[in-house]
């Protein structure tokens, strides 16, 4: 087990390395960062004066190794549209984006699930019909579409829940539907499929044949080993999810850091863009990571592997 | 397998050709997305001659003309007119063109990648398929839509610069389907009487592999094509895509929203189009797995 941890922490972190050389290059393909800096207005003295200041005249490499320094110690420069330190802004709108994934991911599993399950147990039946409906529906639908629509029909038609905003939890209603939506698809044929292989096994026949109760050979003995793939794939769209909230946040005006990278994307202020890029990546190998270590713990063959 | 199965073509039973064409037609999926996404290409291609209007044109004193089923509308714009005045129709007629381009060319680029690198992971193993799912996992781990819209916005909003940027980054699974089925077949005997043969690698990669991977080839194709539309359309709505005069339904869809309150069918029609044309090709796709599916040959 530690064999296994130590080769996938190492392989994290490689990957970590990676992304962060990837997105430092992002700044340099936006151009001069002195000049965006400096502002409008701001004459060649001033500009000389930053690039000097903020070292962008020595030489890449050494740029790139300084700025990797500083991003490890948490500091991501300076946002030039708001001119104060990129990871004050960044920690101010995680919380959102992470209430909304998180929120997005737990609807996904309690649609994804039992709907996974019963379409197993029954298949060919009504619950099958539904599940399969669902997700060809949900492979096909434009998420910001859905999003829009959902808009229309329950905040400006109905007046259940409010338009748009993060003030309360009812904002989060239609944005945790649609982020969770999206996930639900994969997570319920992957349950169907796994409920499916393993009812046939032979351990689920000796329960039954040991007279234990259908709902207990279901939920304890069949599903508990059926679950074990849908871990890791519920961690991986997590992450996808946290990099898709850019279009959901901004569709609904949640102000996370969804919503912040839109806006720095628009602004040209690529400091924060980077960090963003950054630090969504590095989120995403470390769900990753942490659903392999938690595979291995619930299935000790993949740690052999 | 027996004598009988081996001569069935030669004792009367059906030519292969109708086996597969039983097999096509006989698949309910199959022909529905077969047949609307045929329908939305011949429009796409025939949008010269069969719009009524041109979709470019602004008649800016008949704005938003409801659609022919509403109140207020008329046969002159059958889907009515947007915030320009610019039929409804037209714009949505030219905008399957900008969707089946983008799918197409951004599924070509990154089927290229990804197939080369897939291929050769799975054949050659070793340290090239250490290598190659290292940049499987990198990629994976970068937000695909942040990153498209970050270098979209420096580089400008095009449709080049789309296709680029989109053929670019979705080949992660074209990479990993393609390195999988490679690695089941390498090892087969035709594979192994082909190296003793003397193949070259090249020749055994293009004449042997290839012609037996097509099949998972072609349904990831239609998956990537689907995901390359739908992420052209969320670009081109966030603003930062195809730009406007083009009438993308993405941006069709952005300009609508504006009257999101007023005339909701704006948002409605481009998106069902854009729903029906994804529809179509995951059915086609889905299709496609089953019909070549080894299984259910014969």
């Amino acid at each position: 087990m530690l064999h296994f941890f130590l080769k996938r922490l190492a392989l994290a972190a490689l990957v970590a390395l990676t992304v962060s050389l990837i997105s430092f290059s992002l700044l340099f393909l936006a151009g001069d960062p002195a000049i965006a800096l400096a502002g409008e207005g701001a004459t060649d003295a001033d500009i000389h004066a930053i690039r000097t200041q903020y070292g962008f005249d020595r030489p890449v490499m050494e740029q790139y190794l300084f700025w990797l320094k500083n991003a490890l110690a948490g500091d991501f420069g300076t946002s030039y549209y708001f001119k104060t330190p990129v990871i004050n802004l960044i920690a101010e709108k995680m919380p959102t984006t992470m209430i909304l994934g998180l929120s997005a991911i737990s609807f996904a599993i309690l649609l994804s699930i039992p709907l996974g399950v019963l379409a197993a147990v029954k298949p060919n039946s009504l619950f099958d019909r539904i599940a399969l409906f669902i997700s060809v529906i949900g492979q096909a639908i434009p998420s910001f579409w859905f999003g829009l629509i959902l808009i229309v029909t329950f905040a400006v038609k109905l007046r259940w829940v409010p338009v748009s905003g993060s003030d309360s939890w009812q904002h989060f209603i239609l944005p945790t539907i649609v982020l969770g939506y999206y996930a639900t698809p994969a997570i319920m044929r992957l349950t169907r499929a796994g409920m499916l292989e393993v009812l046939r096994a032979d351990y689920i026949r000796t329960a039954r044949a040991k007279g234990i109760r259908p709902g207990k050979v279901l939920f304890k003995h069949a599903l508990r080993n059926a679950v074990i793939p849908v871990v890791g794939l519920a961690a991986v769209q997590l992450g996808f999810m946290l990099g898709g909230s850019v279009i959901i946040e901004s569709i609904f005006a949640l102000n996370g850091a969804g919503f912040l990278a839109f806006e720095s994307i628009s602004r040209n202020d690529f400091p924060v863009v980077q960090a963003l890029i950054l630090i969504f990546s590095l989120i995403y190998v470390l769900l990753t990571l942490l659903a392999d270590l938690l595979n291995a713990w619930l299935d000790p063959r993949i740690r052999v592997a | 397998m027996t004598e009988q199965t081996i001569n069935a073509p030669e004792t009367g039973g059906p030519s292969w050709a109708a086996q597969l064409r039983q097999r096509i037609f006989g698949h309910l999926g199959l022909t529905i997305g077969g047949g609307i996404l045929t329908l939305i290409v011949l429009c796409a291609l025939l949008a010269g001659v069969i719009a009524p209007h041109d979709p470019y044109v602004q008649e800016l004193t008949n704005r938003f003309a409801s659609p022919v089923w509403m109140d207020g509308g008329g046969w002159d714009h059958i889907l009515g007119t947007d915030h320009l005045g610019r039929d409804y129709l037209s714009r949505l007629l030219y905008g399957a063109r900008i969707s089946l381009l983008i799918g197409i060319v951004a599924a070509l680029i990154s089927g290229m990648i990804g197939t080369i690198m897939g291929v050769s992971a799975g054949y050659f193993g070793g340290k090239v398929d250490a290598v190659v799912m290292f940049l499987i996992t990198v990629r994976l781990s970068m937000p695909v839509v942040l990153v498209a819209l970050a270098v979209v916005a420096l580089f400008g909003g095009s449709l080049f610069v789309v296709v680029t940027v989109l053929g670019l980054l979705l080949w992660d699974r074209f990479a990993v389907v393609m390195r999988s089925c490679t690695m089941q077949i390498r090892d087969l005997d035709y594979i192994t009487s082909a190296k003793a043969l003397g193949c070259s690698t090249p020749r055994i990669l293009l004449t042997e592999i290839m012609p037996n991977v097509l099949n998972s080839l072609i349904v990831v194709v239609t998956l990537e094509m689907a995901h390359a539309i739908v992420l052209e359309a969320a670009l081109s709505f966030l603003g930062l895509g195809v730009q406007p005069p083009l009438p993308s339904w993405g941006l069709m869809i952005s300009e609508g929203k504006d009257m999101l309150l007023f005339e909701p069918w704006l948002i409605t029609i481009p998106g069902v189009a854009l729903f029906t044309l994804i529809f179509a090709i995951n059915m086609l796709g889905d299709g496609i797995r089953d019909v070549t599916a080894p299984e259910n040959r014969n």
